[in-house]
């Protein structure tokens, strides 16, 4: 009996689960799966809670609802990788021997990285929403918070949902308008980027909604450390943000096993082919999610397309046939912008975020890049899509490769684009 | 050695060609960008982005530079001031890096 292990049931190892459970003949294969929580989290609901539109039960349910029957499941940490022995040390002592591994490990946040993160002020001033810990604190803080100066600060990029930041302080403008106490609040966001998003089109759009909604912006602010003491955030080159209310994105990185194995980058990330989703330095591991370092963004909806590529590849692995899926980075995502409207942007390695429309099947075309009622109805529904059909591995009606149908180049970056060609 | 004036530069200010580059044409740009005269530290960061630059393709991140190359992120400040991952880039006639997803 050959084994195939893999490390991590979030969103990207419980699809390659479920998946590959109904293909693979239980008479060959025994798929086993690894993870330190029993507790499945809905991520992207994490947005909501701080703001009170989610609360806990939204966003939890035990895993175990989600693996297939006759599942072998261990709930246990991951102590280290031995690649080169085909081998899982786990923290409980067990060691897992393996043929094939999915590595669907994930990122974390990691105040420690940055000096005075995870200080006195850390879940008392300083919040994240990365987490649920984080966002329960956060919403419990904003409750009775009488305003003051909130500023959110984007520790360093890659980070997992990088449209996160914005929707998060979209929606904080709407929910201190609508408590009434707006303009006793000072919205800025912080980040070090040199805009309000990473791809030009869209960081145009969504810059207009910063300027529109009062928020400042400080661009290129690479965070050196926090001040504890006088309450604010300093910069490598020594600009200082001062806060009442810090909510910061700190560095993201991939497990602290993954470093321990000697297997990841400068941030523990997992160097993948970001087209077969096969590691690079082993050819019987491959790597899905937030885990790898491929250069798409860190998104439930990647790991979604991702699993339909890799599914395929790992069927042809086992056939001993070559890797012919190819993942084209697809990425597509809701933007909560506030006040019940969101957008939609849906993107690749080689396409960037553009207008137009998106057409899915049954259900009609949403608006790209622009705000609309349905594209927040979109998100919301989501939340559904994501425990029944998603992570079950059902199929959606969506393509795994982006599609350019609906989509239009805006005729002022039509003539930047052809002169870069 | 061309004259830093007559150069094809890129939409960013960057050399438009990589081998336009030259230890001597790296002083005139890190002058131009007011860095001043390069000492030894510098160069430890010019030379190590440039090699990535060849074997990746992209400059590196801050992060991954202060990991392997032995400069501090203080020090890389330091050498470089505002914003040293565009600026040693520009010295190193490199292209601006691409940054993040």
């Amino acid at each position: 009996m050959k084994q195939l292990l893999i490390l991590g049931a979030g969103t990207a190892g419980t699809m390659m689960l479920n998946k590959l459970s109904k293909t693979l003949s239980p008479k060959e294969w025994q798929l086993t799966i690894v993870d330190k929580h029993e507790t499945h989290y809905y991520q992207p609901g994490f947005l909501f809670i701080p703001f009170g539109i989610y609360s806990k039960e939204d966003v939890i349910k035990p895993k175990n609802k989600f693996f297939p029957k006759n599942s072998n499941v261990i709930f246990s940490d991951i102590d280290q990788i031995k690649p080169d022995e085909n081998t899982v040390l786990l923290s409980n002592g067990k060691i897992l021997k393996y043929d094939l591994l999915i590595i669907a490990t994930g990122t974390e946040i990691r105040p420690d990285e940055i000096e005075g993160m995870d200080g006195p002020l850390w879940h008392k001033s300083i919040f994240d929403f990365y987490t649920i810990e984080g966002a329960l604190a956060l919403a419990d803080f904003l409750e009775t918070w009488e305003g003051g100066k909130l500023v959110l600060n984007i520790a360093e990029m890659p980070i997992k949902c990088p449209v996160a930041p914005l929707e998060f302080i979209f929606l904080a403008d709407d929910y201190f308008r609508k408590k009434g106490m707006r303009d006793k609040v000072d919205l800025t966001l912080a980040t070090p980027l040199d805009g309000a998003f990473t791809k030009p089109i869209a960081s145009q759009e969504l810059g207009g909604f910063v300027k529109e909604k009062g928020i400042n912006l400080v661009t290129e602010f690479n965070i050196g450390r926090v001040d504890n003491k006088e309450k604010k955030i300093v910069s490598w080159d020594e600009r200082e943000v001062e806060f009442d209310l810090l909510v910061s994105i700190p560095t993201n990185m991939g497990i602290k096993a993954i470093e321990r194995s000697g297997m990841g980058d400068e941030l523990n990330f997992i160097p993948t082919d970001k087209h077969t989703l096969q590691s690079e330095n082993w050819e019987n591991i491959f790597v899905i999610g937030d885990a790898t370092d491929i250069p798409a963004s860190k998104a439930g909806s990647v790991a979604h397309f991702a699993s339909e590529i890799l599914f395929e590849n790992i069927l042809s692995y086992i056939k001993e046939e070559p890797l012919t899926a190819s993942f084209d980075g697809h990425a597509n995502c809701f933007i909560e912008s506030g006040d019940g409207k969101g957008l939609l942007i849906d993107f690749n390695y080689d396409t960037e975020p553009l207008p137009g429309k998106f057409p899915i099947p049954g259900i009609g075309p949403f608006s790209l890049l622009k705000e609309s009622k349905m594209n927040h109805f979109g998100k919301l529904g989501f939340k559904w899509i994501y425990w029944n059909m998603l992570i079950k591995g059902k199929e959606l009606p969506m393509e795994p490769q982006m599609s350019m149908k609906g989509k239009y180049i805006p005729e002022s970056q039509e003539k930047e684009l052809q002169d870069v060609e | 050695m061309p004259e830093l004036k007559t150069l094809e530069l890129d939409k960013d200010g960057h050399l438009a060609n990589l081998d336009d580059w030259s230890p001597e044409l790296a002083q005139d740009l890190s002058t131009q960008e007011g860095v001043g005269e390069l000492n030894d530290r510098h160069w430890v960061v010019i030379n190590y982005i440039r090699d990535q630059f060849m074997e990746k393709g992209d400059a590196p991140s801050i992060r991954k530079l202060t990991k392997q190359s032995g400069v501090s992120t203080k020090e890389l400040y330091q050498l470089f001031p505002k914003g040293p991952a565009k600026k040693a880039a520009k010295i190193a006639g490199l292209p601006k890096p691409k940054g993040c997803i």
